[in-house]
């Protein structure tokens, strides 16, 4: 008995070790030369755009050293965990990145985000220089709690031209054209689509781009607001049809739904010529330029917009994607912290040397009249293309993932794996999706 | 043993005071049975990590009860289990009473197994998916057809890969387990079957085996209620995929939790989840006997 005791005391006690040693780990490090305890802290992800940030911050806490920002980085699908973790357990950042919609609705109903509408009204300097309906994707019942911070982001067709040269194939225009290509690549060996399965959210390109084009944006627009038995429009089950008709045509490549998008293994094997297309987001442009330097400046990387259906209600010039990545600022936060943070919104960011790097990465920043600029950069075509494209667009949808709340994001994704794995039926897609109305 | 000076004196009573037990007693209410209690409490409420904690009685229950992906995890778990079993018991088994021998090579072989053991599961799981890569992965880079499947993106496939890899990743430390477990058995007994005329086999079957009953219990409880926390790795290697095919029991927690948001329904998951556990430990330890926590050395 004792024996016993003692081994569940020892065991305690080693517990508790290691959960005080963790603890201590949370405490933050060692803070930059002039960043101080009460420093505005910024959360950002890696990848594409980390490089501008990290410049753009180094810059202002260099002019700025009292109104210094401690900026970490994380990786996408880690940081959307830890941050709501974070803010939940009020040791968020002071700078809450986003992506607007029911996310953001579920930080506003809270009350863990500040209302930025007075800010916005008192520096109309800061408003003017937004696309406005990029900006309007930060608003909550018509008040403002999130600012765009970096670069729009439609989804767009990628082809790899030297493998359509090969084939003699032409960019699909309709969906009709899509499906008649599926056959000569796969003849050729070649993969007609890469896709990042494993990672789900790449899955949903397809069905955000088949219902808008099938449906038009009244049919997310009314799932979105949660209007019961919205996810039995037509539309949708149309969309995941066609889905399901493409995997059976053999559509995408061997393996898609264990090749995860975060190593970007998918735009891989898109200019690798092992997949002749890639479905994929504005922001793999960056990680292509330089994983893949020499495929993007020898100019056979195409690019062109999502093809229309035949007899489809949406105007084949509409976008989905994400208008922009966004600033929000922690309700939590000190009145030092959110001051430092509104001003560095108001000069630090988007200066003319921030809008030049965000170019210069291959994005194209959410801010009016940009035009010459990005027809100065040596990636014109494709800056241009993307900006032209968002400017142009009659609708913009916001990714479906981030517009509605993360509990429906989750069960939707999940759902859609099952419809690419051939699991499922539409009808059941449909019958889940609409039991998940209001959650 | 007995001493040779004095009659032996009475050790129990002289055992150390209870209260010594009592800072590991605090360390135990506040790391595991207050979280316990909290785990309880909040499976009766509907939270979303942010806003308010509403009681909502059982409704979190209903969901997670009613859920067929539930009922998903449970099987998958159980098959990952079982199949683990199976896979790690006899190979972790004949491979730890191979080392146990006194050979130089075995004792080299010995370090070469145990290296798995030193990776963390993420950096297993991603070496794994690497070289699983059905485009850029072993078989297609030796061109070998018999490795280029799917093997992470096939549902009937998948399942049977994490086990492989779960193996490779703790193989090892039950073969630590079951070598020092050999090492104890007293080599006079093997000294003794050898006069008797008994072979290898016989010496295995006879002495080696019944000799490592607790060590066995003790090795199998840790890979049976082990394999109810296996997470990192098939959170890194599949993310629960494809579809729902690997997505067992803590993983669900898990994503039910930070992912849905949902922490009434995740915490109903964690209150199965312990129940579970508790259960298959107690069990195991029934299957051991009487003193399966006696010592078996003589005189300890």
């Amino acid at each position: 008995m004792k024996i016993r005791k003692m081994r569940s005391a020892a065991l305690a006690i080693s517990a508790a070790g290691v959960a005080l040693s963790l603890a201590a780990c949370g405490s933050a490090g060692p803070a930059g030369s002039n960043v101080s305890g009460d420093s505005a802290t910024m959360w950002g992800l890696t990848g594409g755009n980390q490089p501008v940030m990290q410049k753009s911050v180094d810059s202002w806490n260099q002019t700025n050293p009292e109104k210094s920002i401690k900026l970490d980085f994380f990786a996408n699908d880690a940081y959307k965990t830890k941050v709501r973790t974070a803010v939940g357990a009020g040791e968020g950042p002071t700078f809450i990145y986003g992506w607007g919609g029911g996310v953001l609705k579920s930080y506003v109903d809270s009350g863990q985000v500040a209302d930025l509408s007075d800010f916005v009204k008192e520096n109309p300097k800061v408003k003017d220089r937004y696309l406005p309906s990029v900006l309007k994707n930060g608003e909550v019942d018509g008040k403002t709690y999130a600012l765009p911070n970096n670069n729009v982001q439609p989804v767009v067709l990628y082809y790899n031209k030297e493998v359509f040269e090969k084939v003699g194939a032409q960019p699909p225009k309709t969906w009709d054209e899509l499906m008649a290509l599926v056959p000569k690549f796969k003849d050729a060996g070649i993969a007609p689509f890469s896709l990042g399965g494993q990672s789900k959210w790449p899955d949903l390109m397809w069905l955000e781009y088949l219902v808008e084009r099938i449906g038009g944006p009244e049919v997310f627009a009314n799932i979105a607001a949660n209007k019961p038995g919205a996810w039995s429009d037509p539309a949708v089950t149309e969309a995941l049809t066609k889905i399901q008709e493409l995997v059976d045509a053999g559509g995408f490549i061997n393996g898609f739904s264990s090749i995860a998008a975060d190593s970007n293994a998918d735009q891989a094997l898109m200019y690798t010529g092992k997949a002749a297309m890639i479905l994929q987001g504005g922001w793999i442009y960056q990680g292509m330029k330089k994983d893949a330097p020499d495929f993007v400046k020898s100019g056979k990387l195409g690019f062109t917009t999502f093809p229309a259906v035949e007899g489809g209600k949406g105007d084949p010039a509409n976008v989905v994607g994400n208008p922009s990545n966004f600033w929000s600022i922690s309700a939590k936060a000190t009145d030092a912290q959110k001051k430092a943070a509104l001003d560095y919104v108001k000069d630090g960011m988007f200066t003319d040397a921030d809008t030049k790097a965000l170019i210069d990465s291959g994005a194209v920043p959410v801010i009016n009249g940009i035009e010459d600029k990005l027809a100065a950069s040596p990636d014109k075509d494709f800056l241009t293309f993307v900006y032209g494209m968002a400017k142009k667009a009659p609708n913009f949808t916001l990714s479906w993932d981030q517009a509605l709340s993360p509990a429906q994001g989750d069960a939707m994704l999940s759902n859609l794996d099952q419809i690419f794995l051939k699991k499922i039926t539409p009808e059941q897609f449909v019958s889940t999706m609409n039991a998940t109305t209001g959650k | 043993m007995t001493s040779l000076t004095s009659a032996p004196r009475r050790v129990r009573d002289a055992g150390p005071s209870g209260w010594l037990a009592a800072p590991a007693l605090i360390f135990f209410l506040a790391f595991a049975v207050v979280p316990l209690i909290g785990v309880v409490f909040l499976s009766f409420t509907s939270w979303n990590g942010l806003g308010e904690i509403k009681l909502e009685g059982l409704s979190s229950w209903t969901t997670v009860l009613t859920d067929p992906v539930t009922g998903n995890a449970l099987v998958v778990t159980a098959k990952i289990m079982f199949f683990s079993f199976i896979v790690q018991a006899p190979v972790s088994l004949l491979l730890g009473v191979f080392t146990a021998g006194g050979q130089k090579y075995r004792a080299a072989l010995a370090v070469l197994y145990f290296l798995p053991l030193l990776l963390s599961s993420a950096a297993v799981a991603i070496a794994f998916k690497a070289l699983l890569d059905p485009n850029f992965g072993l078989g297609p880079g030796f061109k070998l057809p018999i490795l280029t499947q799917d093997w992470l993106g096939n549902s009937d496939l998948v399942l049977f890969v994490v086990v492989f890899v779960i193996a490779w990743q703790f193989v090892p430390f039950h073969t630590l387990i079951y070598q020092g477990g050999v090492r104890q058995i007293p080599t006079s007994l093997y000294e003794a079957a050898e006069i008797d005329g008994a072979g290898r086999f016989r010496q295995f079957w006879n002495i080696t085996l019944p000799q490592l009953k607790y060590t066995i219990i003790t090795s199998s409880t840790l890979m049976v209620v082990g394999s109810l926390a296996y997470f990192d790795l098939i959170f890194v290697l599949t993310g629960g995929g494809p579809g729902y095919s690997t997505r067992l029991l803590p993983l669900h927690m898990y994503l039910t939790g930070f992912k849905a948001n949902d922490m009434g329904a995740a915490s109903a998951l964690g209150v199965i989840l312990i129940v579970i556990g508790l259960g298959l430990a107690l069990l195991l330890q029934r299957l051991g006997g009487k003193n399966r926590n006696a010592s078996q050395l003589e005189g300890a």
